[in-house]
């Protein structure tokens, strides 16, 4: 007796389950995701330095924001540009560097569907951001 | 020696792949040409092993009948241990694949003081083989967010749950890296440590758990430490599975090293003793019922024997045999 017709079935499986990412893939879409930037002018830092390091920054933010106690910790100052920045995702108020009111990331990155979400969701990530910050609406 | 070779191998393939991205610039060989001739030779060379196997005669049924084999009604059959039915061998296959049940059977021999044998039950080898295989499957299917789009939810669903401890780490901290990093570094260490193992191990043994060491550590510092754009990753990998190739600018090196590893394990895979992942479902001891006395099992390979019966032989010679006298049993 043999047991050809068996393992031909198994290895049949075996080739469906790991060939699954291309034929998976079928009518999928190849385009990478483009963020749309709302505002013109620069970042508090450059675009390439914010794409790899952005969550970083905002962790070391809300760190020193929350922990810190002086002024200072609540105020970044760009090492691409030197200039100074209030530590802010989304708040407002007066602000520490300037006069006006306090510029948070939100101020030009408003569109947290069109910006945000269009890179996270295609890599699958999921920032906590808005478990305690406020999620903006839009829309409304 | 037989774990120095094994390490420098892994570290020239590590300088290979960066010295051909970072000095010579080779992304499209590396990002592209490298993985799907790994993914074709890992595809073919593990059907070619199978089918190989598959050509092997099952003559007999040959499971370690490890408990009570069916036998009168009113006696307990072992049904997992010593299965008589397809649904018993499905079970003891199942927890054999899913658990190691085998491995959890695992005893230990020990001279005493007093010069007296003693075994012992020894679980730490089937656990950390649990923990390692469970990890890398659960880290192998998590890499699917990288190949889909959209992602599927249970995708989403098993990285949020391998996240749930947001601690310490910047992204989301996986629980299976760490698990991985530790079984892999135990399943390491047990055959250098203990002096019977490592009389044991070869080469291969040791070449296969530290290239998986190192694309689980070089994956581990990509995402904690080094920091790689990850949608331009996909980008690349969008492109492999969809074979519309592009190279994306601006990947870490780390990717490369990372890729080239897991491509090069893949290679390996079908000539190496990692074909485990087939074999176990081919272990005959485990994937035959055991009845032999309830079916009549025919080896293949006898030779087909003419017989000559006797009611063969007298209707050949009845007349003959009839004529000096002798019986017969049909006029």
């Amino acid at each position: 007796m043999y047991d050809t017709g068996k393992i031909i079935t198994g290895l049949v499986i075996f080739i469906a389950i790991v060939s699954f990412p291309f034929w998976g893939s079928f009518g999928g879409s190849t385009e990478a995701p483009k963020p749309v930037i709302k505002v013109s002018g620069q970042c508090i830092e450059s675009a390439d330095f914010m794409r790899a390091n952005h969550m970083q920054l905002l962790d070391d933010w809300r760190n020193s924001v929350v922990r810190g106690d002086s002024a200072t910790d609540r105020i970044y100052t760009s090492i691409t540009y030197g200039t100074k920045h209030d530590k802010s995702l989304s708040s407002t108020g007066s602000s520490l560097v300037s006069s006006g009111e306090k510029q948070s990331c939100m101020s030009c990155h408003s569109n947290k569907e069109e910006f945000c979400d269009t890179c996270h969701d295609y890599a699958s990530v999921k920032p906590y951001c808005w478990t305690c910050h406020i999620e903006p609406k839009e829309n409304i | 020696m037989k774990i120095i070779n094994p390490l420098l191998i892994v570290l020239v393939l590590i300088a290979l792949a960066y010295a051909g991205v970072n000095a010579m610039g080779m992304t499209l060989l590396f990002g592209v040409v490298i993985p799907i001739v790994a993914f074709i030779v890992f595809l073919l060379g593990f059907i070619t092993k199978v089918l190989s196997w598959s050509k092997s005669p099952v003559p007999f049924r040959i499971p370690t009948t490890a408990g009570q084999g069916k036998s009168l009604p009113w006696i307990k059959q072992a049904k997992l241990d010593n299965p008589s039915s397809t649904a018993g061998v499905l079970g003891r296959m199942a927890l054999e694949v899913l658990l190691f049940r085998s491995l959890f059977k695992n005893t230990k021999a020990e001279l005493t003081e007093g010069g007296m044998l003693a075994y012992g039950s020894s679980k730490w080898l089937w656990l950390g083989g649990l923990v390692f295989h469970w990890s890398f499957l659960l880290i192998l299917v998590r890499h699917l967010r990288l190949f889909l789009e959209p992602v599927p939810a249970l995708i989403t669903f098993l990285e949020a749950g391998d996240s749930m401890f947001q601690m310490a780490f910047l992204p989301a901290f996986y629980l299976t890296d760490a698990a991985i990093l530790l079984a892999a570094t135990y399943l390491f260490l047990r055959r250098v440590v203990s002096p019977q193992i490592k009389t044991l191990s070869l080469p291969a043994d040791y070449f296969a758990i530290l290239l998986i060491i190192a694309i689980a550590t070089t994956g581990v510092l990509m995402r904690y430490y080094y920091r790689v754009d990850v949608v331009a990753i996909k980008d690349l990998i969008r492109g492999l599975v969809t074979f519309s190739f592009n190279v994306p600018e601006g990947i870490g090196v780390i990717f490369y090293i990372h890729l080239f590893l897991v491509s090069v394990l893949a290679i390996y895979f079908p000539f190496s003793k990692l074909m485990h992942l087939g074999g176990v479902f081919l272990s005959p001891t485990r994937n035959l019922a055991n009845n032999s006395r309830a079916q009549r099992h025919i080896n293949p390979w006898n030779p087909d024997i003419k017989f000559h019966t006797y009611e063969a032989y007298e209707n050949e010679f009845r007349e003959k045999m009839k004529a000096v006298g002798l019986p017969v049993e049909k006029e």
